[in-house]
């Protein structure tokens, strides 16, 4: 009985993504007629030819790969930095700053769509790639993340390096961070899989066209003019290729992706 | 005390680049909302500058007390968004405990299977979905091999309670409240809602059920099996004993629901952009639309300040609750 649900509810969370790889794979009118159909018939690469040639994919994919990269590589330095501090290091504020942390993690990201808009526009980088990066190169949450982490860590070798002479900075990125590798993966994961998937954000951040991310290509595909009912094995493609490099790393790092329960639930 | 100002150098110096980061777009951006919110700016030019006109709480009497295609709209998100809320919670709770319960000591490969949904885009999935969902799509095929006419679930504004009690009576359509009429309030999800409802339940249990399944890890073993000592059956177990255990991760998982449900927005964008009919509007798209789209910044902006309210409403029901537990 047991197996039976169990075998049933993994081919109901399974297989739309057999239907999303067979389809990508299939013709127009096989798409339609077939919709069901693990095996396409004929196969072909033609949506994937279209993709590439007949929409702005080659952009949209070297736009996401910039973005994710620099912002993965910002949050997981800046997080950890901030997080080391407020965990390890004495200083006036401390205290109120981590409650305002706390606070900003509570802040609902669907209320600062405009507001977002407001500052980027104030600030003149509105519709540029400094727009993309700089507001999502530090979060909240990794900083609580590292914060945990480096509270659980024993003082100890710091501070020995410390009584060495080593200055905070030397100390921090020498000793510190090569012990908290279980820290940064996760922190890195996360980061790449927020930042991958970002939509919203690029929504306010830019419109001109050489500046979309992969999701906002996407969206844009789906809803713009090549819309309507036809061309879904391009679409069906294009979504693929969206979702592929975080597969990939779910696969490879699956138990970082199993997270904290008390800050879960980031998608609407 | 030369190594405690150090100290403090050091310390401030570590967070500073995050401080700045989350003051420029965490905490100015409400601050400068708060005043557009007040004003009637259009997107030209700074929102501070001298011919901005100021409307004071204008935007929020049009979404509540005046009449108008403003108020209609915003209560037709809320209508929308609170037949969401009151679908998808209940339904997300329940499957993401069930499929806990039976992946429970399992192998690893059905809790991966279950979760890798809520760790792929929004917007790739969607387009799935939109397919799934589509006139002759997969869903519809699979109705009609039990016999039955699937709806054109995309473009068929009617409410599901409309669909199974059909026309309304004359006394619910002339009369309403809030800009609305009564059945406009009672009629139900339309279908499109409902493919959305299916999509998010669907993406979002495998999150709840790693929370279910840390709990149900750290239930004894022993309690269970004094239980079974005792003669209950499997049922009285369940509900007698783990039920209660997993009080705590039951009111988290129902409250992050809660806030995460009036926060939809990139299926809405990508699915149906608030069609058909403005069904599957939400206060979240209907904001980004007012400004982004009809360049009424102030309207769009003080709709997100209410669905902020909202959000913050529900997280401090949830704090009180959390509170309660600790007591």
């Amino acid at each position: 009985m047991r197996r039976i649900v169990l075998i049933v509810f993994s081919v109901v969370f399974i297989y739309p993504f057999v239907i999303q790889i067979a389809n990508a794979f299939k013709t127009d009118p096989d798409a339609a007629a077939n919709p069901l159909s693990p095996i396409p018939h004929p196969a072909t690469l033609s949506a994937f030819e279209r993709v590439f040639m007949d929409t702005g994919m080659p952009v949209w994919l070297a736009n996401s790969l910039l973005v994710t990269v620099v912002v993965t590589l910002g949050r997981v330095l800046l997080d950890s930095m901030a997080g080391y501090a407020l965990a390890r290091l004495r200083f006036r504020g401390r205290a109120g700053l981590f409650a305002t942390v706390i606070a900003v993690m509570a802040v609902p990201g669907v209320v600062l769509f405009i507001p977002k808009f407001l500052v980027l526009n104030q600030l003149q980088i509105y519709n540029s790639y400094l727009a993309l990066i700089l507001p999502l190169i530090a979060d909240a949450a990794g900083v609580f993340i590292m914060k945990q982490f480096f509270e659980s860590v024993p003082p100890g070798v710091e501070e020995a390096a410390r009584i060495d002479g080593a200055g905070t900075f030397r100390v921090f990125w020498s000793v510190v961070l090569p012990m908290s590798r279980p820290a940064l993966i996760t922190l890195t994961i996360l980061s790449f899989q927020g930042s991958w998937n970002e939509f919203p954000h690029t929504l306010v951040a830019v419109q001109d066209p050489s500046l979309f991310t992969l999701p906002r290509g996407l969206a844009d595909l789906v809803s713009g003019s090549l819309g309507g009912g036809t061309q879904f094995p391009l679409k069906l493609g294009a979504a693929l290729l969206a979702t592929i490099p975080v597969a990939l790393i779910f696969m490879v790092f699956q138990r970082h992706f199993i997270r904290d329960p008390n800050q879960g639930a980031e998608k609407g | 005390m030369r190594s405690r100002t150090r100290e403090n150098l050091a310390g401030w110096l570590f967070v500073a680049p995050v401080v700045v980061i989350l003051g420029l777009f965490m905490l100015l951006p409400i601050l400068m909302a708060l005043w557009v919110s007040l004003t009637g700016w259009n997107g030209q030019g700074s929102p501070f500058r001298a011919g901005v006109p100021f409307v004071g709480g204008d935007n929020y009497a049009r979404l509540f007390t005046e009449d108008g295609l403003a108020r209609e709209d915003f209560m037709t998100s809320i209508r929308n968004n609170v037949y969401y809320v009151a679908v998808v919670v209940p339904l997300q709770t329940a499957l993401a405990l069930f499929l806990a319960l039976v992946v429970n000591k399992r192998r690893t490969f059905f809790r991966t299977a279950f979760y890798f949904p809520s760790v792929t885009s929004s917007v790739a999935i969607s387009v799935v979905f939109l397919f799934i969902f589509s006139n002759s799509g997969a869903v519809n095929q699979l109705l009609a091999l039990a016999g039955v006419d699937g709806p054109k679930w995309f473009s068929d504004p009617r409410g599901v309670i409309q669909l199974l009690v059909g026309d309304p009576p004359a006394a619910l359509t002339e009369h309403g409240v809030l800009g609305l009429t009564w059945w406009d309030w009672l009629s139900g999800p339309s279908v499109a809602m409902c493919a959305i409802i299916a999509l998010v339940v669907w993406t979002t249990s495998g999150t709840f059920m790693l929370m279910f399944l840390a709990a149900l890890q750290n239930i004894p073993k022993a309690l269970d099996e004094a239980a079974m000592i005792d003669g209950a059956t499997r049922w009285q177990r369940f509900s007698r004993v783990t039920l209660p255990m997993l009080k705590p991760t039951m009111f988290l998982v129902l409250t992050l629901g809660l806030i995460g449900t009036w926060q939809v927005f990139d299926q809405i964008y990508v699915m149906s952009q608030g069609n058909p009919a403005k069904t599957t509007l939400t206060p979240a798209f209907l904001s980004y639309r007012t400004a982004f789209r009809d360049f009424d910044y102030g309207m769009g902006t003080a709709i997100s300040f209410v669905l902020f309210l909202i959000i913050v409403l529900m997280t401090l029901f949830q704090r009180w609750v959390m509170r309660e537990r600790k007591a």
